[in-house]
């Protein structure tokens, strides 16, 4: 496959940043979109330019680390998948392909495709845990728990942290991200008994770093690669609301 | 209940709240309404009850600010997504799937029901419960007002059919506000999950059409009997 690329270039975070129009040629549709990027970076070193950044870490759909806005789409037109996951075959030969990082004045860019996650980090220090030492591993059925519960908590858990959920959505709010880890905790007994606090600061912490204001519009869960559903939301406003109105 | 309503989920709260009490006021003007297709006199002895009495006033303040406070706070979220959003764009932007096109216009589809209601409370309130407020019977009779002839209102202005399609587009703006507006506040409040999701958000389009029908039902029967010359159609 031959292709064009529109990439966002940007030196560093306070320089102005544009697109520049690269062609990539004899690229197989089995190639991973990142390895493709790696090929194009490969051919810039050789031209003695400076190599796209992007971010990236394990590569099989785990760590989160991978972003990209590509062709309008956060993690590529291909559904619940990081773009590490995304292969050349969902595009066409002689396609023209946008490539810009998220968008979000709480992810400022560092350079080109690659932007500042760490207030997602900042949000999960606020409470995103559970305060105890809860011990060694368990016996499987010490504590009992629906497996309704287990299921909604493990679907939540599955939330790597991307950021794809703020990227899309219009309003820039991480309610997705902080429902994911505010239920994964909240359906699971060792984390329920904090369940309160950690609404409250979790959230506390997401508006103090300058977050929007969700909307329900679900473009984030259509985005997000572990197909997170906003029901969780729902669940983070009823922990929130409840816990506000309590004290 | 501490801050509260500085937080970003308190704000909305704020918006689904008042958006739920216009919704119920809606739902109650709209039944008022559809009594002037059915018997005219009836619908002005209802002009006449809810004229400028008390009761009838203090509803209107309590209404009035549940729709200021809502338009306050649409303006305030707003402009803070704006700014959470970012100054720079993306150049390709698409859709996701799913995304009803009305979630992302809110604020738009708010302007419209914003200018809209300027025209309607110019329309009928000002001529039925402000001239009953600021003038002495006497003077609204020397002007040739009749503001508890609310029917003879709404049968002038459906006769004209600009003012039928302006009213007609106002109530279609309200439609598409309330398809995501109604389950969205559900959505808020927290009254949501996974399975309840799509009932709500059909409950959502049902109540939205309901609003849509009943009051354009009005402007529809008002231009066609205005249509038949010498009232043969009453
Ligand atoms: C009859 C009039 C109206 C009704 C019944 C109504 C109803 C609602 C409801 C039920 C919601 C959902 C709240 C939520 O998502 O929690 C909403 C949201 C919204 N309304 Fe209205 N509304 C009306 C007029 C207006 C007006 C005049 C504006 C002004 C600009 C406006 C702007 C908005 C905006 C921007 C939202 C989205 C806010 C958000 O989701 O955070 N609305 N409305
Ligand atoms: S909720 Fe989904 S999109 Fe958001 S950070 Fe987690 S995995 Fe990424
Ligand atoms: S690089 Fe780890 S999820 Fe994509």
């Amino acid at each position: 496959m031959n292709l064009t690329l529109k990439i966002w270039r940007q030196k560093d975070a306070k320089a102005k940043g544009g697109f520049e129009t690269y062609k990539v040629e004899n690229i197989s549709p089995d190639t991973s979109f990142l390895e493709m990027l790696d090929i194009l970076n490969n051919n810039l070193i050789h031209e003695g330019k400076d190599p796209v950044v992007f971010d990236h870490d394990c590569r099989e759909g785990i760590c989160g680390m991978c972003s990209l806005h590509i062709n309008g789409h956060a993690h590529g037109p291909d559904e619940d998948i990081t773009t590490c996951q995304l292969h050349m075959r969902k595009f066409k030969d002689g396609d023209t392909i946008t490539i810009e990082p998220w968008r979000s004045n709480a992810f400022p860019v560092i350079k080109d495709l690659a932007v500042d996650r760490g207030a997602f980090d900042k949000i999960l220090q606020a409470g995103g845990f559970i305060s105890i030492n809860t011990g060694g591993v368990q016996d499987a059925n010490a504590i009992p728990i629906p497996k309704k519960d287990a299921d909604e908590s493990m679907d939540a858990a599955a939330c790597n942290g991307c950021g794809a959920c703020v990227a899309t959505c219009k309003n820039g709010s991480a309610m997705l991200f902080v429902a994911a880890r505010v239920s994964s905790l909240a359906k699971l007994p060792q984390g329920r008994v904090e369940g309160a606090r950690r609404a409250k600061s979790m959230v506390a912490k997401m508006d103090e770093l300058g977050f929007g204001n969700c909307t329900n519009t679900g473009a984030c869960e259509a985005e997000c690669p572990k197909g997170i559903s906003i029901a969780h939301i729902a669940r983070l406003n009823r922990e929130f609301l409840s816990a506000k109105l309590k004290d | 209940m501490s801050n509260l309503f500085t937080s970003s989920i308190g704000k909305k709260l704020i918006m689904s709240i008042t958006g739920l009490f216009l919704v119920l006021f809606l739902l109650f003007h709209m039944c008022m309404n559809l009594v002037a297709i059915f018997s005219q006199e009836a619908y002005n002895m209802i002009c006449a009850f809810l004229g400028a009495n008390w009761y009838a006033l203090a509803a209107t303040v309590v209404l009035a600010a549940g729709a200021v406070i809502h338009i306050i706070y649409a303006f305030i979220l707003t402009i803070l997504n704006r700014r959470a959003r970012g100054k720079q764009r993306y150049a390709v932007e698409a859709t996701p799937k799913g995304v009803e096109w009305a979630s992302q216009n809110m604020f738009v589809l708010g302007l419209i029901i914003v200018v809209g209601l300027v025209l309607h409370l110019w329309n009928f309130w000002y001529n039925m419960q402000f001239v009953e407020l600021a003038y002495s019977h006497a003077e609204i009779e020397a002007l040739g007002l009749e503001p508890t002839n609310g029917a003879a209102l709404i049968a002038g202005l459906f006769s004209n059919p600009v003012y039928c399609i302006v009213y007609l587009v106002w109530l279609a703006a309200l439609w598409f506000h309330l398809t995501h507006g109604f389950w969205s506040a559900f959505q808020t409040i927290g009254w949501d999950n996974q399975i309840w999701r799509p009932r709500v958000m059909c409950i959502s389009n049902i109540v939205a059409t309901i609003i849509f029908l009943g009051f354009a039902a009005v402007v529809v029967y008002f231009y066609a009997i205005s249509l038949c010359p010498g009232g043969v159609c009453y």
